[in-house]
């Protein structure tokens, strides 16, 4: 057993199996910011830090005519939501029921899922890691107020920008729920669906992935020939055992990871 | 044309369980090449052609290692219970025993992700839209 102690919860195998299932359902079309990144690992719950190659300004050592120096590393971030499991649903779903109740499941899910869709696109400051958006050296592109029409024209620009720096392509594009729901529900003049039109221009610039991100603000378009936005998994998303009592199982999800842009000019931000 | 690391039909395999069965067969000629190369370095006198050979079989050592790695990092309870017994002094067998122990067996999917590890295997979404 590890340290997630799932040999130490009141859970069948196959409830298990229908929890996991449960989870990554929730879990795997919400993960929008690693459809743009590069995933290393998972290094294990017990990787803890990135090496970044750099050292601080060196300092008087602890003896005469010494300097020294530390090296500096980037923290894994450990990220976790609790939820919790009625034994009376666990007992149903044993008998086999087919409409377990799993909805603080799919909550935690959810928040996870936002939390790491945060961290990548606008960082975690407490965590030291610096997201895409934050990070792009190039100027925004404000997409002003609910005017989707122009979406396109902001996202073939964004496009330029990373090309005129020397960055290829595919180039992915990352919407936040509310811009994504403007782009389906909307159309350019003459009925053409602009969701239609996006997936077009990313097609003739490398044929990169269009993702719905919670988590996000606003847009993201960033190049995905790889060695610009890492992603390092030390333990990737799990379900954890936390306690029971006679009513309910308490577990979590739970991740831990870092994240880095190598490549500030690989990205650009187009804030709400 | 017929692959020999299919043991189930290849168009009922995902493409994860097809890329793994690439780095098993992979892994499997990394420890064939391995042994080939003790066995010609305990006969041959060249110290010309034994300098070769040494060079050639410290290749595979890395390939097998990073094949190894690679599958390690796709089915995790394999590399759970792994970190149980390699790189470790005493006896391999109760090590082996007891990293059983601590690891469940029921089965890596197509995912790689074994309930018993408690990881859900989702891993590498890149270039995955919508």
């Amino acid at each position: 057993m590890n340290h997630l102690l799932r040999g130490h919860a009141p859970i069948t195998d196959e409830a298990w199996k229908q929890i996991d299932e449960e989870a990554r359902q929730a879990l795997v079309p919400r993960l929008g910011g690693r459809r743009l990144v590069d995933f290393e690992g998972p290094l294990g719950w017990g990787h803890s830090a990135t090496d970044l190659g750099r050292v601080t300004d060196p300092t008087p050592g602890p003896a005469p005519g010494v300097q020294q120096r530390s090296r500096r590393v980037l923290p894994v971030v450990e990220l976790r939501a609790p939820f919790t499991i009625r034994r009376s649903e666990l007992e149903a779903l044993d008998r086999g029921a087919v409409d377990t109740d799993f909805d603080s499941l799919n909550e935690a899910a959810r928040q996870i899922a936002v939390a790491e869709n945060a961290a990548i696109f606008h960082g975690l400051e407490s965590g030291g890691i610096q997201g895409i958006a934050e990070a792009s050296s190039h100027d925004p592109i404000p997409l002003g107020d609910n005017d989707f029409s122009s979406y396109p024209e902001h996202i073939a620009k964004a496009i330029e920008v990373i090309l005129s720096s020397g960055v290829d392509g595919p180039y992915g594009v990352a919407l936040s729920p509310e811009c994504y729901t403007g782009v389906v529900e909307s159309a350019e003049r003459g009925g053409y669906p602009l969701l239609s039109h996006i997936r077009k221009i990313l097609k003739e610039s490398g044929d990169g992935p269009l993702v719905w991100a919670p988590g996000l603000d606003g847009v993201v378009v960033a190049s995905l020939r790889g060695g610009d936005f890492l992603f390092e998994s030390g333990q990737d998303l799990s379900i954890g055992y936390e306690s029971h009592d006679a009513e309910v199982v308490n577990l979590y999800v739970e991740e831990s990871f870092t994240f880095r842009v190598a490549t500030p000019e690989a990205a650009v931000a187009l804030p709400k | 044309m017929e692959f020999d690391q299919y043991h189930e039909p290849p168009e009922e395999l995902s493409p994860e369980l097809r890329t793994k069965a690439r780095l098993f067969a992979s892994l499997a000629e990394e420890a064939e090449a391995i042994n080939w190369y003790e066995q010609r370095l305990s006969v041959e006198p060249d110290p010309e052609a034994r300098a070769i050979m040494r060079n050639a079989q410290h290749e595979e050592f890395k390939h097998f290692a990073m094949d190894l790695e690679f599958l390690f990092r796709r089915i995790p309870v394999w590399r759970d219970l792994a970190e149980g017994v390699l790189f470790k002094d005493g006896d391999i067998v109760e090590h082996g025993e007891a990293a059983e122990a601590g690891t469940d067996e029921d089965g890596s999917g197509d995912t790689g992700a074994p309930s018993g590890s408690g990881s859900l295997g989702i891993g590498n979404l890149k270039g995955a839209g919508l």
